[in-house]
Parts: C-alpha cells; sequence; structure tokens
C-alpha cells in the first residue's frame, strides 16, 4: 500500500521536539498573560462586592454629611465633570489642530521630531510635576487662584497627548488619494481638509476624545494643588471656583478621615472606576464599529 | 506670518500678470490664516513642555542657587524639611525609595508584559486576540488613586495576613501596585513593537519550516529588540513618576529599606504630601519644586534615550 517512503511524511524526531518547545512556550506566555489578567479582575470584583452595598440613588446624588463619614457624593461628582468639561474645551481644539499640522502639514524632518518628542515627554512627565507646573503657572504667575480654571488648564496640558495621538492616527488612516482629487478640483488645503479628511476621521477622533475623557476623570495628583480640595460645602458656580473631585475625594476619604464606614470609599471607588470604564468601553466599542464600516 | 504672505503675493505678481490667474481671494487668505493656526497649535507640546521646565524651574531655583548643597541634597538620607531650627532637604532615601519601588514593578511587570504581548500578538488569534486586547486596554485605563486605594485596603491586609509583618504598606505592596499598574501599558506598547514587524519576515521563516515559536525566538524579537526595549523604558519612565499608588501603598516612611517589607517614601509622594503644607516661596516650597526639577529631567532623559533607541531601528 504504501508505495511513497513512508518516512518523508512522517514527523521526524526533531520536528516532534520543535512542536513540543512550541506547545510548551505557548503555554507558558499563555500563563503569563493570564496570571497578568486575573489579579486584577480578582481585585475589581472584590471592590464590586465591597462598594456595590455603597451605590444608590442617594449615594450619587447627595453631599457628604457628618464630616465626609456618611452622605453621598454629589459635590465630588459635579466637580469632576466641570473640571473634564472645562479641560476638554481647551485641550480637545488644541489637539485636534496639532494632530492636524502633523498629519497635514508637518514634512519628515528634525523638526517634527521634537514635536513629536515634546508629545511624547508632554504624556511621560510625572504627574506631580503636571502639578507643580499648574500650581506654578496658572495659580500664581497668571493668577487664576486655586480654582476649576487653574486645575483644568493643568489637566488639559496633561491630557492633550490623548486627542492628539488618536487624532494623527485617524486623519492618516485617511486615503492620501482622497486629498488629491480634492486638491485637484482647486480646493485649498484647509477646505480639503474641512470637506474631505476631517468627515472621514471624525469618528476616530471622537474615540480619542471619549479616551481623554476618561483619563481625565481619573487623574489626581494634577488638581490637588490647583483647584480640587479636599471638601467645601458649596458646589462650583464658576471656573473660579475650588470645587470636589471624584478621584481626589477617594484619597480624602481613603486616606484623611477617621472613622469613616468603610463601604464609602469602596463606594467612591466603584463611582470612579465606573466612570472610567464606562468612558472606555464606549470608546472602544465605537472603534469596532467603525473598523466594521469602513469603506476602504 | 506677515512677511510670508508678502513674499508670496510678490512672487505670485511677478510670475503672472493680475486678473484671472490671482488665486488671492478670500479662500486663499483664509487658508494662510488656519495654516498659521495650525502650526501654532502644532508646536503647542514644544511650548508647553518648555512651559513646565520654566515654571518649576523658576520656583525652585531659588533653593538652588542660594542655599543647595548639591553633596547634601543628593547624598544624605536625612529628610526632616518641618525642623523650624535646622531643617534638613536630603533626598537619598526618598531616591531609594522611589529605586526600591519601580525597581520591584518593573522585575514582576517586565517578564510578564512581554510574555502577554508576545501571546497576544504572536500565539492568540480572532476572538481571543481581541478579548485580550480589549482587556488590556481597560487594565491600562484603571486610574492611579484607585490603584492606591486597592494597595490601601486589599493588598495591606493580604500581605499582613501572608507574611505575618506588622505593616503591609511597603516595597512589595507598592511594588506589586505599581507591576500591576504598569504591566498592560507595557504590553500594549509591546505589541504595539511585535506588530511593526512586518509579516513577511514570519512568513519568510515559516517558508523555510520554522515552526511559530522558532520564528518568534529568532526573527520576530531581534527584529523588534529596540522597540521592546524603548517600551520597557517608557514603562520604567511611568512606575518612577507614579505619584497617587505609591503615596497610599508604600507606607511612607523616610527609610532607606533593607528588605521589601519595609516601608519607604517616593519622590513623587514627597511632593504630593507636603506641598499642601509649605509655605509658598519659603525654603521648603522650594526644595519640593527643586525635586520636581529633578524628576523632570530624570523622565526627560529617559524618554529622550527610549525615543532614540526605537527610532534606532527605523533608521537601520
Amino acid at each position: 500500500m504504501n508505495t511513497a517512503n513512508p518516512a518523508l511524511f512522517q514527523a521526524s524526531d526533531l520536528n516532534r521536539h520543535n512542536a513540543r518547545v512550541q506547545r510548551r512556550y505557548r503555554l507558558l506566555f499563555g500563563l503569563m498573560t493570564l496570571l497578568l489578567i486575573t489579579p486584577v479582575l480578582l481585585i475589581l470584583g472584590t471592590l464590586l462586592a465591597k462598594g456595590g452595598s455603597a451605590i444608590s440613588w442617594e449615594f450619587l446624588f447627595s453631599a457628604p454629611t457628618d464630616g465626609m463619614r456618611t452622605g453621598g457624593v454629589f459635590p465630588a461628582l459635579l466637580g469632576t465633570i466641570w473640571l473634564v468639561t472645562v479641560a476638554l474645551l481647551l485641550s480637545v481644539p488644541i489637539g485636534i489642530f496639532a494632530a492636524i499640522y502633523l498629519s497635514e502639514y508637518a514634512g519628515d524632518n528634525w523638526f517634527t521630531r521634537i514635536i513629536n518628542l515634546a508629545i511624547i515627554n508632554l504624556a511621560g512627565v510625572p504627574s506631580i510635576v503636571h502639578a507643580l507646573f499648574g500650581l506654578g503657572a496658572f495659580v500664581l504667575f497668571f493668577k487664576f487662584g486655586t480654582s476649576i480654571l487653574a486645575a483644568s488648564l493643568t489637566l488639559a496640558v496633561m491630557t492633550m497627548p490623548v486627542v492628539i495621538v488618536a487624532t494623527r492616527e485617524s486623519l492618516q488612516a485617511v486615503p492620501p488619494a482622497f486629498r488629491e482629487a480634492c486638491w485637484n478640483m482647486g480646493a485649498t488645503r484647509w477646505q480639503t481638509i474641512r470637506r474631505v479628511v476631517l468627515p472621514n476621521s471624525i469618528t476616530g477622533i471622537l474615540t480619542g476624545v471619549i479616551l481623554e475623557v476618561s483619563r481625565t476623570a481619573g487623574e489626581t495628583a494634577p488638581i490637588m494643588f490647583t483647584g480640587a480640595v479636599f471638601f467645601t460645602p458649596f458646589l462650583p458656580q464658576s471656573v473660579f471656583d475650588q470645587t470636589m473631585a471624584l478621584s481626589l475625594h477617594l484619597f480624602v476619604t481613603a486616606t484623611q478621615v477617621p472613622g469613616i464606614a468603610e463601604q464609602v470609599p469602596f463606594g467612591v471607588a466603584l463611582v470612579l472606576i465606573a466612570l472610567v470604564l464606562t468612558m472606555n468601553s464606549v470608546s472602544i466599542a465605537f472603534r469596532m464599529w467603525l473598523r466594521g464600516k469602513k469603506k476602504w | 506670518m506677515a512677511t510670508g504672505t508678502q513674499a508670496l503675493s510678490n512672487r505670485a505678481t511677478d510670475a503672472r500678470p493680475a486678473g484671472d490667474f490671482d488665486r488671492r481671494n478670500a479662500d486663499w487668505y483664509f487658508d494662510k490664516l488656519i495654516a498659521g493656526v495650525v502650526f501654532v497649535c502644532g508646536i503647542s507640546a514644544i511650548l508647553f513642555v518648555l512651559g513646565i521646565f520654566f515654571f518649576v524651574t523658576k520656583e525652585g531655583i531659588g533653593f538652588v542657587f542660594e542655599k543647595m548643597d548639591f553633596r547634601e541634597f543628593l547624598l544624605t538620607p536625612y529628610w526632616s524639611p518641618s525642623d523650624a531650627e535646622d531643617p534638613e532637604y536630603g533626598i537619598l532615601a526618598l531616591m531609594a525609595g522611589t529605586a526600591s519601588v519601580t525597581g520591584l514593578a518593573m522585575l514582576v511587570a517586565v517578564p510578564f508584559s512581554l510574555g502577554a504581548a508576545i501571546y497576544i500578538a504572536e500565539f492568540a488569534s480572532g476572538k481571543t486576540r481581541e478579548a485580550l486586547k480589549v482587556l488590556v486596554e481597560l487594565l491600562a485605563a484603571i486610574p492611579s488613586v484607585v490603584w492606591g486605594f486597592i494597595g490601601l485596603v486589599i493588598m495591606n491586609p493580604l500581605l499582613i495576613k501572608w507574611f505575618d509583618i506588622p505593616v503591609g504598606l511597603c516595597v512589595l505592596n507598592a511594588g506589586i501596585i505599581l507591576g500591576l499598574m504598569a504591566a498592560p501599558i507595557m504590553t500594549s506598547i509591546a505589541e504595539d513593537a511585535l506588530k511593526a514587524v512586518p509579516d513577511r519576515y514570519r512568513e519568510a521563516a515559516e517558508a523555510m519550516g520554522a515552526t511559530r515559536w522558532q520564528v518568534i525566538y529568532k526573527v520576530v524579537l531581534p527584529a523588534a529588540k529596540n522597540g521592546l526595549l524603548g517600551g520597557v523604558l517608557l514603562g520604567v519612565g511611568r512606575g518612577f513618576g507614579e505619584t497617587m499608588a505609591v503615596l497610599m501603598a508604600t507606607g511612607h516612611a523616610v527609610n532607606i529599606p533593607d528588605s521589601i517589607f519595609d516601608s519607604v517614601r517616593a519622590l513623587t509622594a514627597t511632593i504630593a504630601a507636603e506641598l499642601g503644607e509649605a509655605v509658598v516661596g519659603g525654603e521648603h516650597y522650594q526644595v519640593l519644586f527643586t525635586i520636581g526639577i529633578f524628576l523632570f529631567l530624570v523622565t526627560f532623559i529617559i524618554n529622550l534615550s527610549a525615543d532614540l533607541i526605537v527610532r534606532g531601528i527605523r533608521k537601520g
């Protein structure tokens, strides 16, 4: 039956050895991935179990009482919304324009390289150094005082790389042929960007903006000395007011309030994580939907 | 801008008769205006980095020039800034704290995130791969203050129970927390570096009869080496500059650690904890800004070398 040399189609010892080695490494790296992810999921599960009981409408929509030992997180939640909104109003336009410059105008030269290096650095400088910068520049030098404006400006500078990088990527994903076709019709550079490039990348840009919301909402150190306070009985009325913030509130309830009921900080942590992860999930879902819909 | 427009319009009038061919209508001027705005925003990142350096230096430079003794500052472990008569500003113990925590975190995070990146980029496929990528991205999004909280209320009692130590806020706690925190970020950077290796390298190796592991070990890893190293460096920078998590999980005691169960204090955490009580413009305040200058310079060097290393492959 076997006219051909059967050995030719049989795995040699070397083949078998190689296959074994490959399986072993696959298992090893798979386990490493699992080991990386499992503890975090366990921790999140613990947070959910311990903090879940604290969450209620009342917790979300009432102010802290009894020296923050009881009551809700509403002022902190509202403060975070203020901070994030003002920060985004400042950083999103500048970030998008910066990405437009890098993608549509800048050449591949040393100057662009320096800009890229600056962006990496802006993202890599420790958050506490951003806090020092915010204090020195916005609070003291520009005399905004400790206010939402100063804190949001600090946050805007710090998180702008998120918008720049995401926007640049989605701008570069628009095929050059689209632009060339538009230029050939006699359109100016800006008309091309406005009518062709931006409409074709707007969803990608939104993904980056949502990601930045999540980053901004979670930051603590940069707002500690620039506009967020441990406790204030007043809700912010304008950008020149101080405010409480969710992230700082977690730090305060976890470390600075003796005799606090255990589930209060757990509840705060849960609200913060929920806010951040929801934003990220929306951003990811958006990106997947976009990928499925892409026409080119 | 103005001179540029002038020069361009001169050239246009020189070259052709005015009239039908003159492109300088409202749209043309608007285009130039936008180009200017876009350029200013484009260089904003440079301006901000310079601004950070300028303002942090401006507040801290007074101490550097007038009172600072470099040897005392860098080489003594005594940090007692609130001593009214003889305050001491030695950051050696704080540097030891930062270094021990970051070092331990990297020991945990580097092998695991490289392993995870290899698994996600090279072994996993289809739905598993997508799910893992999403999961890693979500883990990277957890705010640092939440990590600090986890170190404080979850890791702390666990370590006390497991190792029978009086206090669970120590190098080990902060190292694990920081490692878990940096790992997802390093995983995605490393995965990007692996993905940047062209598929034709893999195909060529597979055509020679190499197994998947041989392809990874002999072809993909050498090709992605610089990108991976750059990713690790960025991770080190992140760990080094992390503030809230180390503030809450280290125990915050000025101490050169003998073992991983000792409490320490990090440079970043010191600023976060003490800036609020320092008098604006006072010596203590200036010293904290001087630490800020130090942090800025170190992360700048780390980021610069990461960038140079990654660029190394692009050129070669």
